[in-house]
């Protein structure tokens, strides 16, 4: 079996994305999403502090600290890119505008709950930014996350053990093992990689997982 | 006339009192308005709660007004940062309170004070533990919870340019907060880079109106590009 590395994972969400899709990328590992979107394609990434049309990061000479994403790292904006405030940006994520979330997660349940912004940890000093308007409010809630934990636990749940970002939520999850969607009825394996075991996923999943007819 | 520029950011927030509730705009550093910030300290105010997305970064700014135990309490979306120092060591010893909002909530709630809403039902954070204690309800196929506007007695906000009527505009994605919190405040206090003659800013692109601004200091700085 061969996992599938940050930049892969990165290549692979960004193949699934279609032409004319607006889309916000969450902080971390998603934000690599940016470097793969297919050429030819266009697609219109979204930042929650009040752009539309992020653009590529700006050369050293360019940077401008008016011009940040949400993260807070010099961005550009491309031609046809436009600024709105706060309250806009939101209505454009819970009023179900955009197309795609693409979130990092801790852990995913079987019925779609995530769990992104709190360890749960009681001296861990909270913070939940967008992610929780992210979670209820883009048509497409997609996870993008390693499938284990550094101690080989699966991070995809029966129920979640950290607190909530968000009930029922979760539409597809892309880990460097497999691509699986949640389904009413469960979780449907699309892909693994390759010299990857449907059983063998399985195994490493713990919670049931049902075979789409295509996967491997 | 009415005249709206104010000479100093000292004498703009002179009457701030102990207690009061202060929007401050900015995402991280883009918008933020400093000058203002470094007023407020100078001018000495405690007990404050102070609304912005975060909770300082560094040693300047927000940060410093935390740093200087000015603030009592904190409502904000994400106060943790790899540079919120301050914050941190006076939240870890019981010395700072937290509000914390998804920042979504925060907008709308920012939004809501200043539409005159007295309250409105979102799906975000439903089923989560920032919504324990709220009310709920079902609409349609979906659950909501119930959340309230925030006012502020003040604002303050970094703009681009100005009138004397108060009219603003901002620069890229320095406009973030400000336009909702200059109409959630009884008192917005607005820097600008530039300001300029009645009927110079072209009507179409005022971003805020007049109307929600009660003053306005220059600020004059040369655009700001890293060298």
């Amino acid at each position: 079996m061969k996992k599938l590395d940050r930049k892969q994972m990165a290549a692979r969400v960004a193949r699934d994305i279609p032409e004319g899709a607006y889309v916000n990328l969450g902080i971390g590992l998603p934000t690599l999403v940016a470097d793969y979107l297919p050429k030819g394609r266009e697609i219109i990434l979204h930042s929650e502090n009040g752009i539309l049309g992020v653009g590529p990061k700006p050369a050293e000479r360019e940077i401008d600290e008016d011009l940040i994403n949400a993260g807070k790292e010099p961005v550009t904006l491309l031609p046809g890119g436009a600024y709105f405030h706060h309250a806009d940006s939101f209505a454009m994520i819970r009023g179900r505008h955009l197309d795609y979330a693409i979130l990092g997660a801790f852990q995913v349940s079987v019925n779609g709950d995530l769990a992104n912004w709190h360890t749960g940890a009681p001296d861990a000093i909270p913070a939940v930014g967008g992610a929780m308007d992210l979670a209820v409010g883009a048509k497409n809630v997609v996870v993008m996350m390693e499938h284990l934990t550094k101690d080989g636990k699966s991070k995809i749940v029966e129920r979640c053990t950290y607190p909530l970002t968000g009930a029922r939520c979760v539409d597809r999850i892309y880990t460097d093992l497999a691509v699986i969607d949640v389904k009413p009825d469960g979780l449907h394996v699309v892909e693994t990689v390759d010299g990857l075991s449907f059983e063998e996923l399985q195994r490493l999943t713990g919670v049931p997982l049902r075979r789409l007819a295509t996967a491997a | 006339m009415i005249d709206k520029f104010v000479a100093t950011v000292d004498a703009a927030l002179a009457d701030v009192p102990d207690g009061a509730t202060v929007m401050i705009h900015g995402f991280g550093n883009a918008g933020m308005p400093s000058e203002l910030i470094d007023a407020l300290i100078a001018q000495g105010a405690r007990d404050l709660t102070i609304v912005n997305n975060n909770a300082g970064n560094a040693d300047t700014g927000l940060a410093a007004l935390i740093r200087a135990r000015r603030v009592r309490k904190m409502v904000c979306s994400f106060p943790r940062q790899t540079d919120s120092w301050h914050f941190d060591a006076q939240y870890r010893a019981g010395e700072i309170e937290l509000e914390l909002v998804p920042q979504g909530t925060l907008a709308e709630r920012i939004r809501a004070a200043g539409a005159g809403i007295g309250a409105f039902f979102t799906p975000t954070a439903y089923g989560t533990r920032l919504a324990e204690g709220k009310e709920t309800r079902r609409i349609g196929d979906r659950d909501y919870v119930l959340e309230y506007p925030i006012h502020a007695d003040y604002a303050l906000i970094k703009a681009d340019r100005a009138d004397r009527w108060g009219n603003l505009t901002y620069r890229k994605s320095a406009r973030n907060f400000g336009p909702i919190m200059a109409a959630a405040a009884n008192c917005t206090v607005v820097q600008v880079r530039e300001t300029v003659e009645l009927g110079e800013l072209d009507p179409e692109v005022i971003v805020t109106p007049g109307i929600f601004v009660q003053r306005v200091v220059r600020i004059p700085v040369t655009l700001q590009k890293a060298a």
